[in-house]
């Protein structure tokens, strides 16, 4: 194993090293430079998307229009939704795959360098092509993240560029899938069987097959949408014989999936934070996978619980509401094995421990407005109303992004070879916690009293809860600023204590045991053996 | 001057304090139909169960942070699995559902059951207003549009707001207590949705097919609900409002519709002058097009054509007619000969072509929109 030789870049210490400067990056097939491409892309994208929420929530400080116009601040809230999906949340478990699956398998690389590379380079394309929208006669498309036709055959030339920037980003996703899957089936170390890989790794796979399933499915809706607008068909024309709610079908077949690929990473980092905290392996392992495999399986058939009140015939809503409540099973699963896995172990709350367990309370209050949701009459008051947007931000933000997080303050020591600033970590994590649920629970009230969602003005009996979640939210924008610096010392300006080979004296994967910190920029020439 | 002052300041303080008062509704609303009571109800057990749920696992959560840290020095143990524990909790949630499931299905079943009904209202959807048509029962042939009526000073500020400020329309659907109302969804547009909360309706109005639900209201009141469906820009200004009247109150209704319809019949031979047809465009405008279009005729830049100067309102009538009648595929330009009668349109095309800095003289006869037609 080479030695580490101390730099501010961590891992340019190779006899045959990368290229300096910016062609390192650009022409990089390193799954770890990879990795911090996608992680710094990603965060660009979650200020960029941050940014956009703020504007959102800023006018709906106060009930009048203060600061866009209708049509604008439609464009906000679909560009938030887009940007925050497709740009921040996939590409970051993306960026954590790249690092770590190779590491946690023994691999000394991803499957396909090359692939690697253009998968990443591809992105800031469509997020060029996304952003640049704002700027295009008519801006941005204003048809909401889930482009319902015929409204967005209704708008200008930003909804071409939101489906060329989809296609882009669909390539991308389908490619790294593609790599991530050879990977993990074909370069796992000797003795390394599926049935002994992190979970994490486990999880990624999944992840990876739901990507290839349904990232085409998502091209077929756009791709229909564009000839719908530019080239006299009518797939979502009624007047010419088509059908409005097959687009939302589609894509909701496509929207249900992707829900869980925006999760199930996160499942797979929790997993790996909560035993090493917790100092005590993770209970119930092969029930975990069999649980990641069946909510993976399930996404594929509930995807009409997002249409309740398209007018489906009954025999359709019981299908799909006892399909959906069926979900809660493994789930439930899940929660229950990491509160045993904690259960009597030797717990200690470094930050990463602390977004876990963050996640664990949060992600389960999402479960349980997803419960409430599924039951149909109950989703007929709320559909469409900001019970709804609290319910997807409890499990996206609180799920999704603190799982992140965790991953992050975990990893990094492994990544850089020095600990994060731990005082900065827990403020980070108490403000994020906190502020979130400033912002979000209150419209858990707004949705029930009515408030329908992607509204510039409101009507004055919402005014007292979304004057809290705007303080929430700015709030929380702020506490990101801190995560921007606690991550910028570790990383870039090097500063934070050495960390050792195995700072975490819970964690006991292979990128802990068998590698220094920061790990070498090629890892795993040799196969590691395991016992 | 200071009566004036006085008074105003007493509506901002009564607007605020009756703002204080609403401004946070904790549940569901009170519920007025037998459906929305269900699902009041059916919310109170999930939340309980939900409740008995959340104490457990936190319980245990916290208890555990609490007593087996390391810092207290608690050894951790090696167990990690068991499979009859691990059995029991997916079974015992599976058996929850099964029990919550039965409830939610009955009232299913009653909530699609849209059969036989006393009076049914087909309602309309158009970017970015309502429309109702009284298809049969008691008020048949009824037909009119509502749109938000809260004045435009209140959105930008100008105006203190009013208690039902973007929740006010100038014609609500009026029905009749205790009787079953069906009403009928579809849209000219794009998809909108129709939300009743106190009701416990809420049901897509697509375009190009027709959808139903129903309610039996069994209080008289004024209830409201919004559009549900974004639907573009004007999404959250076109909201609805249903007048549930005593039966002898709804007769007198609809006779006075009947009244009101046949007092506004125009005469189609009719020869407009340019001032008179020109003052009822500008009404017209108001109504229909102005979300768009501004009325100062210049559009939004980029999304809406300004019309003022606009080679359409100057160019050949001919064109300016079919825009108006049959829409522009594409864009929200809806087509308004299924929505306006003849001579409105004649009067709005008319005011285009006379008003701001368009100066084409031009007078156009309710007979020619007719012919256009054909």
């Amino acid at each position: 194993m080479s030695a580490v030789i101390d730099s501010g870049h961590a891992h340019d210490e190779q006899a045959h090293g990368p290229y300096g400067g910016i062609m390192r990056w650009v022409t990089t097939t390193n799954h770890k430079d990879i990795g911090t491409l996608y992680l710094w892309f990603s965060f660009t994208m979650f200020l960029v998307g941050g940014v956009l929420a703020l504007a959102i929530r800023a006018e709906l400080f106060r009930p009048g229009l203060q600061f866009w116009h209708p049509e604008f601040f439609n464009q906000l809230t679909t560009m938030h939704g887009l940007i925050m999906v497709f740009g921040a949340i996939m590409p970051a478990f993306v960026g954590f795959a790249n690092w770590q699956v190779p590491m946690m398998i023994g691999a000394p690389d991803m499957a396909f360098a090359r692939l690697n590379n253009w998968s990443f380079w591809m992105l800031p394309v469509a997020a060029t092509l996304l952003v640049g929208s704002f700027f295009v006669p008519g801006g941005a498309t204003a048809a909401g993240w889930t482009i319902y036709a015929p409204l967005s055959t209704q708008m200008g030339p930003g909804m071409d560029l939101a489906i060329f920037a989809l296609h882009i980003m669909g390539a991308s996703s389908i490619m790294g899938s593609i790599n991530i899957i050879t990977t993990i089936l074909n370069m796992r170390a000797p003795g390394m069987t599926l049935i002994r890989m992190p979970l994490f790794v486990w999880t990624w796979l999944i992840t990876a097959y739901l990507l290839i399933a349904v990232m085409p499915v998502l091209a077929g809706a756009i791709t229909m949408l564009l000839t719908d607008r530019h080239f006299g068909t009518s797939f979502f024309n009624a007047a010419g014989g088509g059908d409005p709610v097959m687009f939302q079908h589609i894509f909701w077949f496509f929207g249900h999936p992707e829900v869980y690929i925006m999760i199930l990473p996160g499942f797979g980092i929790i997993s790996q934070v909560i035993p090493a905290f917790s100092r005590k392996p993770l209970f119930g392992y092969s029930s975990m996978v069999y649980a990641t495999a069946s909510i993976a399986v399930l996404s594929f058939i509930v995807w009409a619980h997002h249409m309740f009140t398209v007018g489906m015939p009954t025999a359709g809503i019981l299908f799909f509401m006892y399909a959906t409540v069926l979900i809660a099973v493994p789930t439930g699963v899940k929660v229950f094995n990491w509160l045993t896995t904690m259960w009597r172990g030797s717990m200690s709350f470094e930050t990463p421990m602390l977004f876990a367990v963050g996640f664990i309370f949060v992600f389960t209050m999402g479960g349980f407005t997803g419960l409430i949701l599924a039951i149909m009459p109950i989703d007929i008051q709320l559909q469409d109303t900001y019970y709804v947007v609290a319910h997807f931000h409890y499990v996206l933000v609180a799920g999704s992004l603190f799982s992140l997080f965790a991953g992050f303050y975990f990893w990094v020591p492994k990544w850089t070879g020095r600990m994060y600033d731990e005082k900065l970590g827990k403020w980070h994590f108490w403000l994020s916690m906190i502020f979130f649920n400033v912002t979000f629970f209150p419209m858990h009230f707004l949705g029930l009293a009515g408030m329908p969602r992607r509204i510039p003005d409101y009507a004055l009996q919402f005014a007292g809860f979304n004057e809290i979640a705007s303080i929430g939210a700015f709030g929380f924008g702020l506490s990101q600023i801190l995560f921007l610096w606690i991550a910028l010392k570790v990383t870039v300006l090097g500063q934070g204590e050495r960390a050792g080979q195995r700072p975490w004296d819970g964690a006991d994967t292979l990128e802990w045991t068998h590698l220094p910190s920061p790990a070498p920029y090629h890892s795993f020439h040799e196969q590691p053996v395991l016992g | 001057m200071t009566n004036r002052v006085v008074n105003a300041t007493g509506a901002a303080l009564l607007a605020l304090s009756g703002a204080a008062e609403a401004a946070y509704q904790w549940n569901l609303p009170t519920p007025v139909t037998r459906v929305a009571g269900e699902i009041y109800n059916l919310h109170l057990i999930m939340m309980g169960i939900i409740l008995v749920i959340f104490v457990g696992v936190f319980g245990v959560m916290f208890y555990s942070i609490y007593a087996h840290r390391k810092s207290v020095g608690h050894q951790a143990e090696n167990f990690h699995e068991n499979i009859t524990v691990e059995i029991i909790w997916a079974i015992i949630p599976f058996l929850i559902l099964i029990a919550v499931a039965w409830p939610a299905t009955k009232s299913i079943l009653n909530l699609k059951d849209t059969a036989s009904p006393d009076i049914t209202i087909k309602a309309t959807g158009y970017q970015w207003k309502w429309g109702y048509d009284y298809l049969k029962g008691e008020g048949e042939g009824i037909s009119f549009l509502s749109n938000l009526s809260t004045p435009q000073d209140q959105i930008t500020g100008n105006a203190p707001k009013g208690e039902h400020y973007l929740l006010e329309v100038d014609n609500p659907m009026v029905v009749p207590v205790g009787k079953k109302v069906r009403v009928l969804l579809t849209s000219n547009d794009v998809i909108h949705a129709w939300m009743v909360p106190a009701f416990g309706v809420k049901q897509d109005a697509i375009p190009g097919f027709v959808r139903d639900s129903w309610f039996r209201a069994d209080k008289v009141g004024i209830y409201r609900g919004q559009c549900a469906e974004l639907c573009g820009k004007d999404h959250g200004f076109m909201p609805i409002v249903v007048e549930v009247l005593p039966a002898e109150k709804y007769t007198a209704w609809v006779g006075e519709q009947r009244k009101k319809i046949a007092a506004a019949a125009d005469d189609p031979n009719r020869k407009w002058n340019l001032a008179d047809l020109k003052a009822r465009g500008e009404k017209v405008y108001a109504a229909n097009c102005v979300a768009c279009h501004q009325a100062n005729g210049q559009g939004v830049k980029g999304t809406f054509p300004a019309l003022d100067g606009s080679r359409l309102a100057n160019g050949p009538r001919g064109r300016h007619i079919e825009i108006v009648l049959n829409g522009k595929r594409g864009t929200a330009m809806a087509a308004f000969g299924k929505q306006l009668s003849d001579t409105d349109i004649a009067a709005v095309i008319t005011f285009t072509r006379n008003n701001w800095g368009n100066r084409t003289g031009e007078v156009i006869q309710p007979s020619e929109i007719r012919s256009a037609r054909k």
